[in-house]
């Protein structure tokens, strides 16, 4: 018995040794492609942010925080970064808000549930580019149907693309028609989970009304998803470009710049890869910050363990 | 009990089909006021379905429920003043133990802006209303012993506390029912038998008529001051825990009561009794002589008899206190389970002959249509 020991010892330290060498090796796959894939170009973009490349050019210098010195004073940039915000504050409320209430419909509906889902969801998996070519036909000025049917009840044209008071408004409806399938997806899911046990449970307690029921149950057990739902649509109103490059490609005169495609006409149109890479920068923090807030703060709220 | 007695709940001729399934096929029950009836009965047997219906969150398809003297078979489940325990304890997982025991007064004594944050405090008389709740909320944790975890949610509890404020939730308030939908089937065996003694005491204190559906008989038999027992949406069989067992109207409830199961014996209606193979029993059966029964005998009912029926033994379980005998009859045909002594299983092995005889006044009769013919004739033969 204690030769068994003597020996057990130094054997268990090469085994520790193993181990641990089994463990980098193992993990290294993993961990090489995260740094490939994800840390390594946020290391470059930030370094690159504190650059004044620009494409093509041989040569760079580090210029410090001129670039975010400049972000601060560039009218474009503010009025992308606002543009951005307002985007986020209509459109992330408004397609949650409706989507809660047309997967409450749809969920309350005993028949053609698969079918509202699918149409609801269709705006999600189409081409958004060739989609907004349709709007473009919509909310044309003098052939568009809706200013047709506006005209049927006697309200004048709008420019709803051309003129700076109501492009942002005719984004954020694009922006809501695009949403709303996805958060109605969500919501449905996270209906179909909640045990039909506790509505029953409400019931002989005494919730006589839908909306007793909808406070009592179904609001508190939709948190998780909820919380979800907010920061995933928040981040994909943030990311809004498609319908901005292909329907009013910011204009006019900056009045639907947002922060991507600022990004990407510096970028790519003017070759100001440092000047983008900032504008980047400041489009991840905000991201960040959002998924900071969800993880730390809400996310205690709503899971209930 | 005098049948005057109040009836605290009446099912009267419900039916109930989903699609082309008949889940109930006239059901018809009375409680009386303080009763505490078990509906027992294999899984699928519309028990389940008929207490969601006295609830209300079922809707009968044709009949009537009465509830205290008030036909509920229109009305919400909320306006049946009932109270229902669910068999995953469907308890709202965002709100603490206190506040879970709390909805049922909330939802009845306070009104929809009295129950919204913040706002309450601006409604007079609100605050009274609220302490009377919450000193209700302490009576009834104190009587299940849960008011330590009143601050805990309910994913902090285990499956027995949880279960007690599944409990609790029902019993903070007064109502004229208890309907309780299999509350101890989460539950570990340990567990399940002392909640089984405590929910018969709080049912006894409580005096609150209750409906306890379970597909446990031996939940049934201890619990209940009655038991019904449904099979195929019909209810076989109401009686005394000791009625349903020893006086079984059909085969079916024979067969569901008992563990052991009932032995069932292929038998032949005789002019004078009833034959089994070789042996003429006098016992008398409402059937034309010749016809083919059952004649059903527990298996406490069997020992070894020197001058009993030959068998053949096929396994014997020991239990500790008894020990349990698998054998074959040889002529006619059948098995047999027997409870035996442990000393009278002594020395049987597998393959061994052994002769088995039985109490045959306990025997019962049945018809080839299941339904019990006679009752049983006090005669002894020991064969």
């Amino acid at each position: 018995m204690p030769e068994a020991l003597a020996l057990s010892a130094p054997r268990r330290a090469t085994a520790v040794l193993g181990e641990a060498s089994a463990a980098w090796f193992l993990v290294a796959p993993a961990g090489i492609a995260l740094f490939l894939l994800l840390l390594g170009p946020s290391a470059a973009l930030l370094a690159l942010s504190f650059s004044d490349w620009e494409l093509g050019a041989p040569t760079l210098a580090w210029i410090g925080f001129e670039n975010y010195a400049e972000l601060a004073t560039d009218p474009v940039f503010r009025a992308a970064l606002s543009n951005t915000l307002v985007y986020v504050r209509v459109v992330m409320p408004a397609s949650i808000g409706l989507g809660l209430g047309v997967a409450l419909l749809i969920e309350s509906g005993t028949r053609l549930r698969a079918f509202f889902r699918a149409v609801y969801f269709l705006p999600v998996v189409s081409l958004l580019v060739a989609m907004a070519t349709a709007w473009q036909y919509l909310l044309h000025p003098t052939i568009g149907p809706v200013n047709k049917l506006l005209a049927m009840v006697g309200i004048a044209p709008v420019n709803w693309l051309g003129s700076s008071d109501w492009v942002m408004v005719s984004l954020c409806m694009i922006g809501v028609w695009e949403n709303l399938g996805f958060v109605v997806v969500l919501f449905l899911a996270g209906l179909t989970a909640i045990p039909a046990d506790l509505y029953a449970a409400a019931e002989t307690d005494g919730a006589r009304s839908g909306l007793d029921r909808f406070r009592l149950v179904t609001w508190p057990l939709l948190g998780p998803t909820t919380l979800f739902v907010v920061t995933i649509t928040a981040i994909r109103c943030l990311r809004v470009f498609d319908t901005v490059a292909a329907l009013t490609r910011g204009g006019p005169n900056n009045a639907s710049e947002v922060l991507l495609h600022m990004m990407y006409r510096e970028g790519f149109s003017y070759f100001r890869i440092g000047y983008s890479a900032a504008i980047t920068v400041v489009f991840l923090v905000i991201v960040l910050a959002l998924m900071l807030v969800q993880t730390r703060l809400l996310d205690r709220q709503v899971h209930y363990g | 009990m005098r049948a005057e007695g109040g009836r605290a709940i009446l099912i009267e001729g419900v039916e109930k089909a989903f699609g082309a399934t008949r889940v109930l096929k006239g059901v018809s029950l009375t409680l009386r006021q303080g009763e505490f009836m078990a509906l027992v009965g294999p899984s699928g047997c519309g028990k389940t379905t008929l207490l969601r219906i006295v609830a209300g969150l079922e809707s009968a398809d044709a009949g009537r429920v009465v509830i205290g003297g008030r036909d509920v078979t229109r009305a919400r489940p909320a306006d049946r003043d009932i109270a229902m325990v669910f068999q995953n304890y469907a308890l709202y997982p965002h709100l603490t133990v206190a506040q879970n025991l709390a909805v049922p007064l909330a939802m009845r004594r306070l009104s929809a802006l009295e129950r919204l944050p913040l706002v309450h405090r601006l409604v007079p008389g609100n605050a009274a209303r609220r302490r009377a709740i919450a000193a209700r909320v302490g009576e009834a944790a104190a009587m299940l012993r849960i008011a330590h975890l009143l601050d805990r949610r309910p994913g902090q509890l285990s499956g027995g506390q949880r279960q007690r404020v599944a409990l609790g939730r029902a019993l903070v308030r007064e109502p004229a029912a208890f309907l309780m939908d299999e509350p101890l089937s989460n539950l570990d065996a340990e567990l399940r038998a002392g909640t089984r003694q405590e929910i018969v005491d709080l049912h006894r204190r409580a005096g609150v008529t209750t409906i306890y559906v379970t597909h446990d008989q031996v939940e049934a038999m201890t619990m209940a001051d009655r038991v019904a027992v449904m099979m195929e949406g019909e209810v076989l069989q109401l009686g005394t825990p000791r009625e349903v067992y020893d006086d079984p109207c059909d085969i079916r409830v024979a067969g569901f009561l008992g563990s052991p199961r009932i032995n069932a014996l292929p038998g032949i209606a005789t002019e004078n009794g009833v034959s089994l193979g070789t042996l003429a029993l006098p016992l008398r059966a409402a059937a034309a002589p010749g016809s083919a029964v059952t004649i059903g005998l527990r298996p406490e009912a069997i020992r070894v008899a020197p001058l009993g029926l030959a068998c053949r033994v096929e396994h014997l379980e020991y239990l500790g206190a008894e020990t349990l005998l698998h054998a074959r009859l040889e002529a006619p045909e059948a098995r047999i389970v027997a409870r035996l002594p442990v000393a009278a299983g002594e020395g049987l092995s597998r393959g061994d002959a052994v002769r088995l005889g039985a109490d045959w006044e306990r025997a019962l009769v049945f018809g080839a249509d299941g339904k019990r013919l006679a009752l049983h004739q006090a005669a002894r033969i020991d064969a």
